[in-house]
Parts: C-alpha cells; structure tokens; sequence
C-alpha cells in the first residue's frame, strides 16, 4: 500500500489505542474475489473514510466487522476480539457497541419514526422506564434536527431525512464504533454537505470511532481524518485528505480530480 | 447472508442445501419460541393482520362454497329420492375436506404471498440486517411472530368457514326447498361427531404452520433485488399450496388408520 504523507516531520506519536485490527481479510462470492487481502487498523476516535470504486467491496469489508458476513480467510479483531470466531452471543453483544448506518437508512417502513428509535431501545438495551425511553428519543431527534418528524412514517420523510433518523437510530444505543455505508449517495449536494457535517458533529458528541464509505469526496473532505483507497480488492493508498490530493497514483488522482 | 446464498449450486446439490437451509431455519425459529422475550404485541398484531382482516375473504368463498355445493350435490340426491340428506351430506364434506383444504389455500394465497413479499422487500432494503446488527434478534421479531399468528389464525378461520359455508347452503337450500333453520341445523350438527371435526381441526394447524413458515422462509431468505421480492412472494404461494395438499394427504392417512378403521 502506498502511505502518503504530508511532507513535514512527525512528532512521536503516542501508543497507539487499536479499536479495529483487519489483517489479511480474503472473502469471494463465488468465483469473484471481492476482498484479496485487506489489512487495516482503525483507532480510537479516528475518522476512517474508505475510498473505492462501486463493486469493490468496501461495503462487504464492514459487513465483515459486524458479522454480518462471514470471511474466507484472515484476522478481525474488535476491542481485540477476533469477531470470525464469535458465536451468536457474543457477537450481540459486539453489535451494541456498533452503530450500522445503511446506504438507505434501512428504516423500518411499517413503524413511525418514534417506534424506530424506540426499537432498539426495547430490544437491545431491554429499557423500560418510557421516561426515560423518551428523552433519549427526544435527544438523538435534536441532535440530528428533526424533532418534529417524531409522529411521521418514513414514506413521509425525504431521502437526506431518513439518512438522519436512520443516524439518530444507530446513535440512541451510544455505540462505540460507527460504520457509515455510502451515507450521502443519492442525495443532493447541499444535504449530502449536512449529513457530512453531521456525521463529524455525532462523531465529536459521542466520541465514536467510524469507518465512512463513500464516493463522496466533499463527505471524505469533511469527516476524514484519515483515508484509504480501495481497488482490486486491495488498499492500495493511504494518508490524510490533503496528502492524497498530492497522490501520484492515477487512480487516487482519479478521485481527487475534481476537487480544486 | 446466508452460506446458501453465497455459493453457486446446481441440481441437487441446491435441492439439498436448500433442505438443510430450510431445517437450520426451522430449529432456529423453534429455539426462539422458547428463547424469552416473546414479542407478545407483534404476535396480537399478526394475528389482526392476518386473521381479522382474512375473515371477509375466507366468509365469503365459504358461503358461496356451501351454497354451490347444496346446488351441485341436489340433483344427484333427489334422483335416488335423498334429497333429505343434503344438510348430512354438506356438513361432513365440508368439515371433514372441503372448508379446510378451500381455507388452507386461500390463506396461501393472501397471507403467505403476503408474508413473503413483506419480508422480502424488508429484506431487500436491509431493514432485517439493520435489526440484525443492532443487536436485536429479527427472526424473534419477523418471523416466530407471523408463523404462530398463523398456526394460530388458520384453524380459527376455517371454523368460522365452515359455519359460513353452512349458512350457505342453507339459503342455497331454500331457493329449491323449504326448510327451517332449526331442522337443517339440527341435521347438520347431528350428522358429524367428534372424529369428523378433531382431525380436520388439527390438520388445519399443520396447514396454518406449512404456510407461515413458507412465506416467513421464503421472504426471509430472498436475494437483494427488487425482483427477488416478486420472486419470494410467487414462490411462498406456490410451495405453501403444494404443502396444502401433501398434508392433507397426509392427514387422510392417518385419520383413516386412527378414526375409521
């Protein structure tokens, strides 16, 4: 992997608090070899953004980290844990600590907005004070600034809206590490700017450490504290947003052609 | 995603993966019921859903189904001079087969179709992966609740069938006939005993269970595509009114060797 970095000498960097440790993460469908050797480490409350063409498998990396998919080979460990060998129980117990945000929000369509966010609350942290139910449903809908949708369907919300409460529902169990897939695709220039915006306000409230997936170089510009780039199954560049700007790679150079 | 899903199979490799897919599921959905955490709301909900609101289908094919049946069967009583055996003759047919095979298939019909093309379209829009990775457990949620309410739902529905379907044929009756209500009725309930009614009850559950658990399959384990939510509903139709008919087949069997021997 080429690490870029910025042309200026490094201080010592402190011990380093690995949340997210991928070493040699192979997975095929078929006789497709989406991911051929991915090696990665993601720190506390770091901003990773993944970089990639459609069909790379970005997305299948962070099915893997919550067990959603299954790996043919090689190592995963979160909070050090090795999550290919966890059985059901323990990888529940891994998933309230991640917060998933789907591509669509993945919200459930037959539930109001305050049942969705009171889902996880019933069913995952098992609460039943309504109380206190409410005010942390309150809380997370202010947080992402659609405390009025609180009664409405989500056939009734907008796309750059329905990002938000599937935002507010991965938020309001407080996880530790946030995956976001392609949180801006399909949404217009000025939304997909809030919803960026957003995702680094959250992610400064909650502390969280996050992996963002997207094509969005605008969201990669705000959220990232650091990027990798993906091709061929592989990460083939590294470094902070500016240094990859500079990249001589032309498939790096490809996604930074654009921004000015 | 499921380890099925991911590999290439063909012919019976598939056949049987898909059996062993379809155990794994079963033993899951059964390790749930008793798993705690019922969700006893959803499961009132179901049954709403797919009871209640399947009451007005189910009557009305049952009445027409009885008053067709009075129809068709006269003519061929009254040429043996018989015709007083109509109201004997309905009830233990519709009892024994007709209401709850007719029942059966139109719950495959409505609710399976339904319950696949739900569950797959929740699927396709990674509403069961983002339950699943929340932490909550889906199959809990999705599928022990709906295969219940049907179980549960089936057998009530073909009672309150069969009942309509008498009414029917007591009005049919009356176009031809004159009788009172309190005679056919009475003819009704005196013609079936307990071993007309119990084993067309009992299969009527297995009915109830074949169609819950193939529409939950089916849309729980479609693919991620919008054609695959067409796809899980046609497909729950068809195999749970296969299962219809190999049950009841099957339950022919065992009724004549345990009541009729």
């Amino acid at each position: 992997m080429e690490a870029v970095k910025e042309q200026k000498k490094e201080p010592a960097k402190p011990k380093k608090d690995v949340v997210i440790e991928i070493n040699g993460l192979k997975k095929a469908f078929g006789k497709k070899q989406v991911l051929k050797d991915i090696n990665l480490e993601v720190d506390r409350g770091e901003n990773l953004v993944v970089l990639g063409k459609s069909g790379e498998g970005k997305s299948v990396t962070i099915e893997c980290i919550v067990g959603l998919l299954k790996p043919d080979a090689g190592s995963l460990k979160v909070f050090g844990d090795e999550v290919t060998n966890m059985n059901d129980k323990q990888l529940k117990e891994l998933r309230m600590k991640i917060g998933f945000l789907f591509q669509s929000g993945a919200l459930y369509d037959s539930m109001t907005v305050r049942e969705n966010l009171e889902f996880p609350l019933t069913r995952v942290l098992k609460l039943t004070d309504e109380h206190e139910i409410e005010e942390r449903i309150k809380e997370v809908l202010d947080g992402v600034g659609l405390l009025d949708a609180i009664d409405k369907l989500p056939a009734d919300l907008s796309g750059g809206m329905r990002k938000r409460i599937g935002l507010a529902r991965t938020l309001i169990i407080k996880p530790e590490i946030m995956l976001y897939d392609e949180p801006t695709t399909g949404l217009d220039p000025i939304t997909s700017k809030e919803i960026s915006e957003l995702i680094l306000s959250m992610q400064k409230k909650y502390k969280t450490t996050s992996i963002i997936i997207t094509h969005d170089m605008e969201c990669a510009r705000i959220a990232a504290d650091r990027i990798v780039v993906m091709d061929d199954g592989e990460y083939i560049a590294e470094g902070t947003f500016d240094a990859l700007h500079k990249s001589k790679n032309e498939i790096v150079k490809a996604f930074f052609n654009d921004i000015l | 995603m499921d380890a099925v899903q991911e590999q290439e199979l063909t012919g019976w490799r598939k056949w049987a993966a898909s059996v062993g897919d379809q155990c794994i599921f079963f033993s899951r959905f059964f390790k749930n019921i008793f798993a705690g955490g019922f969700e006893w709301s959803e499961f009132v909900r179901q049954c709403y859903e797919i009871g209640y609101r399947s009451m007005m289908l189910v009557g009305i094919t049952s009445f027409i189904m009885g008053a067709v049946l009075i129809l068709q069967l006269r003519p061929s009583l009254v040429a043996f001079g018989e015709e007083s055996m109509l109201p004997i003759t309905l009830t233990v047919s519709l009892v024994r087969e007709i209401g709850p095979v007719i029942t059966a298939l139109i719950c495959s019909g409505k609710i399976a179709s339904s319950i696949g093309a739900e569950l797959g379209s929740m699927k396709v829009t990674e509403q069961i992966d983002a339950m699943e990775v929340s932490g909550a457990n889906p199959l809990q949620y999705l599928v022990v609740t709906r295969i219940l309410a049907v179980t549960f739902m089936v057998p009530l529905l073909t009672v309150i069938g069969d009942a309509i379907g008498l009414i029917g044929g007591f009005i049919a009756m009356n176009i031809t006939d004159n009788i009172s209500y309190v005679l056919y009725f009475h003819k009704c309930v005196a013609s079936i005993d307990f071993s007309d009614f119990l084993p067309a009850f009992v299969k009527t559950i297995f009915f109830g269970f074949a169609i819950g658990f193939v529409g939950c399959y089916k849309g729980f384990n479609s693919n991620k595509g919008t054609a695959s939510v067409g796809i899980a509903a046609n497909s729950a139709v068809v195999t749970a009114s296969l299962w219809v008919f190999v049950i009841d087949a099957m339950a022919v069997q065992i009724t004549s060797i345990l009541f009729y021997k």
